[in-house]
């Protein structure tokens, strides 16, 4: 949305007196103040959605917009009030993010809502912050975001501790059920901000859940990389009974078709991050995407409204499976017109004080429901354990709110084909 | 951190892959120095015509079947063509105009191309995979990549072929002479334009070759135009702008050092360590490895 200019073009090359200037100078102040008056006037909530559509991190951002795409008739048959998208793209860059977000703003955006990626979600975060308007993060887990006592970010996306805590107490639980425990493990990670984040909580958290198994190489590779050979022979040349990863999407392809080629069957793959799971990965790669179990932020299948969504999302993308990308996005809208249902003002404080005491319970995520603590993080949440089956995502821990039971060691690549 | 320690057989496998994929990373910069040989021209949209090659055989695999080995000819033949028509209709012009003219007009160029790549395809990364995608020969403990092994031998086919061209076709005679002397080859009454469209075309036709081969190895991205383009740049630069020779070899040295340094530093190492031989070569050898020092 572009202001446009008023003033009649006779008017434009006047030459510049004290008066015009001082004119100048207040009609100048009224455009600064413009954003506020706008934003303090009725009608529906403009909502920006920063997302990584293009770049490296597109087809996860393009994911992640199918949860907003899905959600006006959802919100509608909940009693929620309309609001206005106001897309962005972040191109998979900090820069790009942060600019983004402030044309957004300018541009008349109440609220935002994004950005998947831990690095771009913390430049979104501090002109959120500057400029007074709420943030809801879909998806980000660096912990830092919400210890920077922000009172206008709200993160309902669990952090990389949080991840793992019950990324462990999911894996011994898988173990147990199944007899099969790796002694030894070799760990691969992004090197990006997300990837960064849960290689430095993981050797910090391992000893408190008292793992079973022994880290013996850990591994970073560029998530942009081309090739994937060599971190994969690394990796196979530790010997490690199991392969645990924190990837992205064509990272996972990569190194899936890795260990195919270099013959090399783990016991199984512990995912705890995105790519795995996803619906390129189970399509590209076939029989041979069955296995991996990603311990992730994922969604309960008993509770209503995730039957809701997930139809909703059938009906709309044919062949799509609900994956986090989807519900985590979902329920940040959810969160924005909840609060500007509560709030009945679009005003960003009013909006940042409803969205503070939101108490949702009704959600589609694993977990009681969403609340925010003072810091504005939603503690709440809690992992599942899914493993690809056939194509399919199956539920396998918790047992509390799983669907079926896990297969661990996972059948080796060259019996499956 | 690196595995100094590890067994023999993971540093011969690790150097065998990055081998075969230099060989085709070669054959991809083979093109650039081509062009820039003889038209001194700088294809800055270079990494994103081959993207476009790539899609093209996942599209022709996906549709038909048709294996990209098998595709490399008639789509270096596609893009041969696409290389012609740009150079005489689009670069012809901005020949004797300034250098940032020139790279002003093939950086558009590469920005239409990864959008247009982007609107076509969307956002996803797609591969072919072809019924030996997965396969690998076992040469006792070694275990190499069969794909990479047909990568490499069509790629050393396909510049053996353009070497071939250089050498003993009249018209390859005559493009060399257009590059050693353009003053003298208009004297002699060559059609030059018509000679800098061909050698445009082949450098096209390179990228062609390459990238059909490059989709049995590599995902691709509409967003892979411009890293390509620059790893072009760095084995061209590394081995000698407008050399053939040196951009091959250009192409082995970086994948086996970018493979090694992933094994010895780290994997996050790989684009650090081409990029700092590049610099070692711009500081001690600025011609090149196989560059000629310019008087």
């Amino acid at each position: 949305m572009n202001r446009q200019s008023h003033t009649p073009p006779s008017r434009r090359n006047a030459g510049t007196t004290r008066r015009t200037f001082n004119t100048g100078l207040a009609a100048a102040a009224s455009l600064l103040a413009a954003p506020a008056i706008v934003r303090a006037q009725g009608g529906p909530l403009k909502v920006g959605v920063l997302l990584p559509r293009s770049g490296a991190q597109a087809s996860i951002g393009q994911d992640c917009q199918r949860g907003v795409d899905v959600a006006g008739p959802i919100l509608k048959s909940l009693g929620l009030p309309d609001l206005q998208i106001m897309n962005a793209d972040t191109e998979t860059n900090v820069e790009v993010a942060r600019a983004r977000a402030e044309k957004l703003v300018n541009d008349g955006a109440q609220l935002l809502v994004g950005a998947f990626d831990s690095g771009q979600t913390t430049a979104i975060a501090q002109v959120a912050e500057q400029k007074g308007i709420p943030l809801v993060i879909n998806i980000a887990a660096a912990p830092p975001i919400t210890e920077q006592g922000y009172k206008f970010v709200f993160r309902n996306f669990p952090t990389a501790p949080m991840i793992l805590g019950d990324a462990f107490n999911n894996q011994k639980e898988i173990f147990a059920a199944t007899g099969a425990t790796p002694k030894t493990v070799v760990f691969m990670h992004v090197n990006d901000t997300f990837g960064t984040a849960m290689s430095k909580a993981v050797p910090g958290l391992m000893p408190k859940f008292q793992m079973p198994y022994k880290i013996v190489e850990t591994i970073s590779y560029d998530p942009t990389a081309r090739d994937l050979s060599v971190e994969v022979s690394k990796a196979k040349a530790t010997g490690a009974e199991a392969l645990m990863m924190v990837s992205r999407l064509n990272d996972a392809i990569l190194i899936t078709r890795e260990l195919v080629k270099q013959r090399w069957s783990p016991m199984g793959v512990l995912s705890m991050g995105p790519g795995w799971y996803e619906d390129q990965y189970l399509k590209t790669l076939g029989r041979l995407s069955d296995g991996p179990i990603s311990l992730v932020p994922w969604y309960d299948p008993n509770k209503k409204l995730s039957k809701q969504l997930e139809a909703a999302l059938a009906k709309q993308f044919p062949g799509i499976n609900l994956n986090t990308n989807h519900i985590y996005t979902f329920e940040a809208v959810l969160v924005a017109a909840d609060a500007f249902r509560r709030a009945k003002s679009t005003d960003p404080k009013a909006l940042a004080e409803a969205i503070r005491t939101t108490n949702i319970t009704e959600n589609v995520s694993t977990g009681p429901g969403i609340r925010f603590d003072a810091k504005g993080q939603n503690v709440q949440l809690k992992n599942s354990a899914i493993q690809n089956r056939g194509g399919k995502l199956v539920t396998v821990a918790p047992k509390a709110a799983s669907n079926a039971k896990p297969e661990f060691p996972m059948v080796a690549y060259d019996k499956r084909r | 951190m690196g595995g100094p320690f590890l067994p023999l057989e993971i540093y011969l496998n690790v150097a065998i892959s990055g081998l075969l994929t230099g060989l085709v990373y070669g054959l991809m910069a083979l093109g650039l120095s081509v062009i820039f040989g003889v038209v001194r021209v700088v294809n800055f949209a270079h990494g994103e015509m081959m993207t476009i090659a790539m899609y093209l055989a996942i599209v022709l695999f996906a549709s038909y079947g048709l294996d990209p080995l098998l595709m490399m000819i008639p789509l270096a033949a596609v893009l041969f063509v696409l290389g012609y028509a740009m150079q005489m209709t689009m670069i012809n012009p901005f020949i004797a105009r300034p250098e940032h003219s020139q790279f002003m007009l093939l950086l558009a160029v590469a920005i239409i191309i990864v959008n247009g790549l982007l609107i076509a395809f969307g956002p996803d990364a797609q591969s072919v995979q072809a019924s030996y995608s997965f396969d690998s020969f076992a040469l006792g403990p070694l275990i190499v990549d069969a794909t990479k092994v047909y990568a490499g031998g069509a790629a050393i086919l396909a510049a053996a072929a353009l070497f071939a061209f250089f050498r003993y076709a009249p018209i390859g005679r005559a493009i060399r002479a257009c590059a050693d002397n353009h003053t003298g080859a208009l004297v002699i009454g060559l059609n030059v334009k018509r000679l800098y469209a061909l050698t445009f075309g082949l450098g096209a036709a390179c990228v062609g070759a390459a990238g059909s081969i490059l989709s049995l190895i590599e995902s691709v991205t509409p967003s892979l135009g411009p890293a390509y383009t620059l790893l072009a740049f760095v084995i061209v630069i590394t081995g000698g702008l407008g050399s053939m020779t040196g951009a091959l070899l250009g192409g082995i040295l970086i994948g086996l050092t970018e493979a090694l340094a992933a094994l010895l530093i780290s994997a996050s190492a790989k684009s650090m360590v081409s990029f700092a031989i590049l610099v070692l070569v711009l500081l001690f050898r600025p011609q090149g490895i196989m560059g000629k020092r310019l008087s």
